[in-house]
C-alpha cells in the first residue's frame, strides 16, 4: 500500500510538475469527511494522502491539482468500521490502495472562489467530479479549502448488504484543506 | 367507596407496563447487538437501542409529573413499617435507574463519536465531546447501572409475587391492568 503511494509520487515527479507547483504543508493539511449512519453524521479522515497543486490566481485554467489518498490510512470514526472497510464490499484496499483525483479543469467562479473539474478514481471506478474551493493567501502561504459531495454507490464503496442507503447514506461530504508553503 | 378498591390510575398503570416492556426489550437488545459482527443491522440495532433509551427517559418523566399530581393508592394497613420503606427505597432506585441509564448511554454515545438522532430525525445535542477514555468509563458506567437495576428489578418483582402469592392482598392487583381486585370480590 505505501509502496502504491511511493510509486505514484514517483510517477508524478517524473512527468513533472509545473515550475510553480508549491510544497505542500501535511501537517497542516487534511482531507475529512463526514458520512451518515442511520442519519448521524460521523466524522472520519485520511492520515496519509500526497497532493501535486500548480495554482496561479492569474491564470486559474493552467492550474493542476493531483492528489492521491491512502485508503488504508482512513478513521472512519470508530474501530469496527476501521477494520470494516478495508474488506472487499468496501475500499477493497488490498486490491485498491488508493484513491486518486487528477484535475482536468479550474476556473474561477467568484473572489477567491474556484472550481476544480476532474476525474476522481476509487476500487478502479473513474467518475467526473466538480470540486468548489476557496483560496487564502498569508505570505508565502496559500490555503485551499474546499469539497464535494461523493456519492459512494457510484464507486461500489459499500456493496451487498451495504448498499442499503437507509443505513449508511449515499451521500459522503468530503472535505479538504491543503496547506501550501514557499509561493511566489 | 371501599377504600380497599383503590388503584392505581390507569395513566400510571399503562405508563408502568409501558416502560417496563421498553426496558425489557431493550436490555435484551443490547445483550444480541453487542456481540454482533458490524453490520447494517448491527447499526440499525444499536439506533433502536438509543431510541428505545430515549423513549423510556421521556416515559418516566411522564410519569414522574403524572406522579405528583396523582399520588399512589396507600399500602394495605397490614403491611409493616419496614417493608414501606424497603417498597419506598426500591422505587426510589427504579425511578433513579431509569433516568440515570438512558442519560450515561446517551453521553456514552456522544463520548464515543456518535451523536443520538431520536427516531432518524432529532438530533440530541452532544454534551460531551469525542474522547476515547471517557467513552470506555461511561460504557462501564451505562453497564454497571444496568446491573443494578436487574438487581432492584428482581427484588421489586419478587416483592410484588410476594404481596400476591403469600400475603394475598392487593398490591400487585391494583397495578394489573385487568384483574379485579380480591376485596371487591369478597
Amino acid at each position: 500500500m505505501r509502496f502504491h503511494a511511493v510509486f505514484v509520487f514517483f510517477i508524478l515527479m517524473a512527468i513533472g510538475m509545473p515550475a510553480c507547483a508549491a510544497n505542500v504543508d501535511y501537517a497542516k493539511s487534511e482531507i475529512t469527511f463526514v458520512s451518515k449512519q442511520m442519519n448521524v453524521p460521523v466524522q472520519g479522515r485520511f492520515k496519509k494522502f500526497t497532493a501535486q497543486i500548480a495554482f496561479d490566481a492569474k491564470k486559474p485554467a493552467a492550474s493542476k491539482a493531483e492528489i492521491e489518498v491512502d485508503l488504508g490510512s482512513i478513521d472512519t470514526g470508530s474501530a469496527d468500521a476501521d477494520a470494516e472497510v478495508g474488506k472487499k464490499a468496501w475500499f477493497n484496499s488490498s486490491a485498491f490502495p488508493a484513491a486518486k483525483f487528477a484535475s482536468s479543469s479550474v476556473a474561477q467562479t467568484g473572489p477567491d472562489k474556484f472550481e476544480a473539474r476532474g476525474k476522481l478514481s476509487i476500487k478502479g471506478i473513474s467518475q467526473d467530479i466538480a470540486a468548489p474551493f476557496t483560496v487564502k493567501r498569508a505570505g508565502d502561504v496559500v490555503t485551499f479549502e474546499g469539497g464535494f459531495v461523493l456519492k459512494r454507490l457510484q464507486f461500489k464503496i459499500g456493496e451487498g448488504a451495504w448498499s442499503d442507503t437507509d443505513t449508511v447514506a449515499d451521500e459522503v461530504q468530503v472535505k479538504f484543506k491543503i496547506v501550501t508553503t514557499g509561493n511566489k | 367507596m371501599n377504600p380497599s378498591l383503590q388503584r392505581y390510575t390507569g395513566v400510571a398503570i399503562t405508563l408502568h407496563w409501558l416502560i417496563a416492556a421498553a426496558i425489557l426489550v431493550t436490555f435484551l437488545l443490547a445483550q444480541y447487538m453487542t456481540n454482533l459482527q458490524l453490520s447494517p443491522v448491527k447499526l440499525k440495532l444499536y439506533s433502536y437501542h438509543k431510541w428505545i433509551g430515549v423513549t423510556i427517559f421521556l416515559l418516566v418523566l411522564a410519569r414522574l409529573a403524572w406522579r405528583l399530581a396523582h399520588r399512589p393508592p396507600p399500602p394495605p394497613a397490614s403491611m409493616p413499617a419496614w417493608q414501606h420503606s424497603a417498597a419506598g427505597i426500591a422505587h426510589f432506585f427504579l425511578y433513579a435507574l431509569t433516568l440515570a441509564i438512558p442519560v450515561s448511554g446517551w453521553l456514552m454515545s456522544s463520548a464515543s463519536g456518535f451523536q443520538v438522532v431520536y427516531l432518524g430525525m432529532i438530533p440530541i445535542p452532544d454534551l460531551l465531546a469525542k474522547n476515547k477514555e471517557m467513552a470506555d468509563q461511561l460504557k462501564q458506567l451505562h453497564e454497571a447501572l444496568n446491573w443494578l437495576m436487574v438487581l432492584v428489578v428482581v427484588l421489586h418483582v419478587a416483592a410484588a409475587l410476594k404481596h400476591h402469592l403469600v400475603d394475598r392482598d392487593d398490591v400487585l392487583r391494583r397495578m394489573l391492568p385487568f384483574l379485579k381486585q380480591r376485596s371487591a370480590l369478597k
